[in-house]
């Protein structure tokens, strides 16, 4: 394991830029850290989160990874929100190969590690593989973030997702005295070894280690919110009628929000679209939300009618179902649906309820 | 894209195309879907209907509901579509080899269910007793009904057709197929049952089923949601621990029966 500087890190940055890689990592934006392209890591910020809120603060000291998620997800770049699969023209299907780019993902967390590896399970492991998420996924250089603070919405030790990154990434960091940042860097893969060798970089000591395993502690120690696993699938596959059910959809305002900031939430639909100049038809694949009307449309109408449907469909597929269908949960812990959700639902809190009374 | 190689209109919103498969389509087993593409407009999930030794033609009947389904309409010989499958789980004919067979459909539902009895005709010996029950909204809705009442006067499949409306001249029979399912004679046993049709249609029918002796495992019904890819990747058509596209359409009512009876599920 090796011990770098600030500037080291943001050397090894720059570095990736001469490598061709296009970088992508946080940036702040609208008030936000959000993820993409990006030159240099922002240093100092923070975040602060609750049910159905989100701040950005300045924490006055020089962290690269002081904050824990915004609302961008790594799906944006594995799965886009809108491609064009193919043009038809003269009834001929033209496929439009997607981009051959290498990528560097920079700032992935625990949780969000999770998530890829769960999306890997969607996209990759049933009867048809989805070719354009696997070119993507193989040009992939992924440098990760061991947490060393929490949010108040977190919850990855539930499931033992965080805070500390358990597989898939090519580089853990762990930033460690936020005052004057070091980091320890662990190079998992081939590739993170000869592209950590261009920094250098000084051989972490044993109290180095210490600190930095303590840092990823305390950051667990601060987790607050949980989501007991144990029996939860079949105590949610019981609760089907539960009132509660109506309660949460009094609330709920069906915008789907949660399931577009989820990392691991992969719907989508189809649009057909018709360029009269051209005699060109595009078949574009966007993000689709269990929560619209259209979502569970068959002739005569939708499935799931009610908002109470929609919210039981989207909670019992993620914490119950997905296990069934993909061998894991559906939820990592990362608490961004509790802190994008604009009234302040808390999964959390609902399962609770769910699982202690009738 | 394919070409179609004939269209035809079966009652006043049904209508069948036969299409030429795709190079290497690999064939279908009954109760198998493709997904049907007609660009600017969209794909929808439909049932093959025809004959699955014949490996020239790939028929579909389809009721024109919305955008798609209309549009596939205005197909004729001239035209192409785009033709992706097979998807799907069939229904389990080796499982009712020498047994008895109880086939129940409601409108469209048939048109999965026709593959099956093509199957069964090709080696009618291997099967007991065959019965099919089939319900049409009105005696003009009733798909296939030169075919099923040759077949029915040849003795091969003892079949009962009904309607839930009809004027005086209809001299069939009339109401819902589950009144009839006491005309069914089977070794409930030893008996397999196949059942499409709307979702409460097929909850009655596998009630009378079962109350007639015939094993929730022994019996299939063929749901129907919402799908956009029919390759487990959308999400759509999700249900339960199951995606209707890769483990159904055709599902053991022992399997479904509690999720089928959540509604809104
Ligand atoms: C496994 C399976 C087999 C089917 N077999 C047949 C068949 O043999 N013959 C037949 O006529 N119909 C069949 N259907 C129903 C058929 O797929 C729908 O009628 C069709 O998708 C409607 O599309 P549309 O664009 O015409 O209607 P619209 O109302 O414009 O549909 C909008 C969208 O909703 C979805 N949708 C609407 N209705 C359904 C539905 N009933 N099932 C699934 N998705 C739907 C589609 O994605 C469609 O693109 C089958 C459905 C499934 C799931
Ligand atoms: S949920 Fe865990 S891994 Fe994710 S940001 Fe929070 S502390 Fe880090
Ligand atoms: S369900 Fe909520 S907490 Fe769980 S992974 Fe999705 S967004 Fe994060």
């Amino acid at each position: 394991m090796i011990h770098w500087t600030a500037e080291q890190l943001d050397a090894f940055v720059q570095h990736l830029h001469a490598e061709s890689y296009e970088v992508i990592g946080p940036v702040i934006r609208d008030g936000a850290v959000t993820y993409d392209a990006m030159e240099e890591l922002p240093v100092g910020y923070g975040d602060e989160q609750e049910a159905g809120r989100y701040r950005l603060t300045r924490r006055g000291d020089l962290s690269r990874f002081g904050y824990n998620l915004g609302p961008s997800t790594w799906k944006q770049f594995l799965s886009p929100p809108s491609e064009t699969l193919f043009h038809v023209r003269e009834d001929l299907i033209h496929p439009v190969v997607p981009e051959a780019t290498k990528r560097a993902f920079i700032g992935v967390r625990a949780c969000e590690m999770a998530a890829i590896e769960v999306q890997d399970r969607v996209f990759l492991q049933g009867d048809y593989r989805e070719h354009r998420y696997e070119q993507r996924r193989q040009q992939l250089f992924i440098v990760a973030v061991n947490c060393s603070q929490a949010a108040a919405t977190c919850f990855c030790t539930a499931n033992n997702d965080g805070p500390a990154v358990r597989s898939g990434a090519d580089l853990v960091l762990t930033e460690v005295n936020p005052a004057q940042p070091w980091y320890l860097v662990e190079a998992k893969s081939d590739l993170a070894k000869a592209l950590v060798s261009k920094v250098g970089g000084s051989p972490a000591t044993d109290e180095q280690l210490d600190q930095a395993h303590a840092a990823v502690e305390a950051a667990a120690g601060q987790i607050s919110r949980q989501l007991p696993r144990a029996g939860l699938r079949e105590a949610l596959f019981e609760a089907l009628e539960h009132s509660h059910w109506d309660a949460v959809a009094n609330r709920c305002l069906s915008c789907g929000n949660c399931t577009q900031v989820c990392p691991t939430c992969f719907c989508f639909t189809t649009r057909e679209e018709a360029d009269l100049m051209n005699d060109e038809v595009s078949h574009r694949r966007v993000w689709d939300s269990c929560f619209t009307e259209m979502h569970s449309y068959t002739t005569g109408g939708p499935i799931h009618r009610k908002t109470r449907s929609r919210y039981r469909q989207w909670l019992t597929h993620k914490l119950a179902s997905w296990e069934d269908q993909f061998g894991v949960s559906g939820c990592t812990g990362c608490g961004r649906c509790i802190s994008w959700c604009p009234v302040g639902i808390d999964l959390t809190e609902e399962v609770q309820i769910l699982r202690k009374t009738k | 894209m394919c070409d179609i190689n004939r269209r035809q209109q079966d009652t006043e919103d049904v209508f069948t195309l036969d299409i030429a498969p795709p190079p290497g389509y690999p064939g279908f087993a009954p109760g198998q879907f493709n997904m049907l593409y007609v660009p600017g407009v969209g794909e929808a999930a439909i049932s093959i209907s025809g004959d699955p030794q014949d490996s020239y033609r790939l028929l579909h009947t389809i009721r024109a509901v919305g955008d798609v389904t209309a549009q596939l309409r205005n197909k004729d010989g001239r035209s192409h579509v785009g033709v992706r499958g097979p998807f799907g789980k069939p229904w389990p004919i080796e499982a009712a080899r020498g047994r008895d067979l109880v086939i129940v459909a409601g409108g469209i539902g048939i048109a999965p269910l026709r593959p099956v009895l093509y199957t069964v005709l090709s080696d009618r010996a291997a099967y007991g007793n065959v019965h099919l029950l089939y319900g049409a909204r009105t005696p003009r809705d009733i798909l296939y009904q030169d075919e099923l009442m040759q077949w029915h006067r040849q003795g091969e499949i003892s079949t009962t057709i009904t309607v839930d409306a009809a004027k005086p001249s209809w001299k069939g029979d009339v109401g819902v197929v589950t009144r009839y399912i006491g005309r069914v004679r089977v070794d409930p046993e030893n008996t397999v049952a196949m059942i499409c049709g709307p979702e409460i249609m097929m909850r009655y029918t596998a009630g009378e089923l079962l109350l007639k002796g015939i094993p929730m495992r022994q019996i299939h019904v063929s749901m129907e949601r919402h799908m956009k890819c029919a390759a487990a990747l959308c999400g759509h058509c999700q249900f339960g621990p199951y995606f209707v596209c890769r483990d159904g359409p055709v599902f053991r009512y022992s399997d479904v029966a509690p999720l089928m009876s959540t509604a809104e599920f």
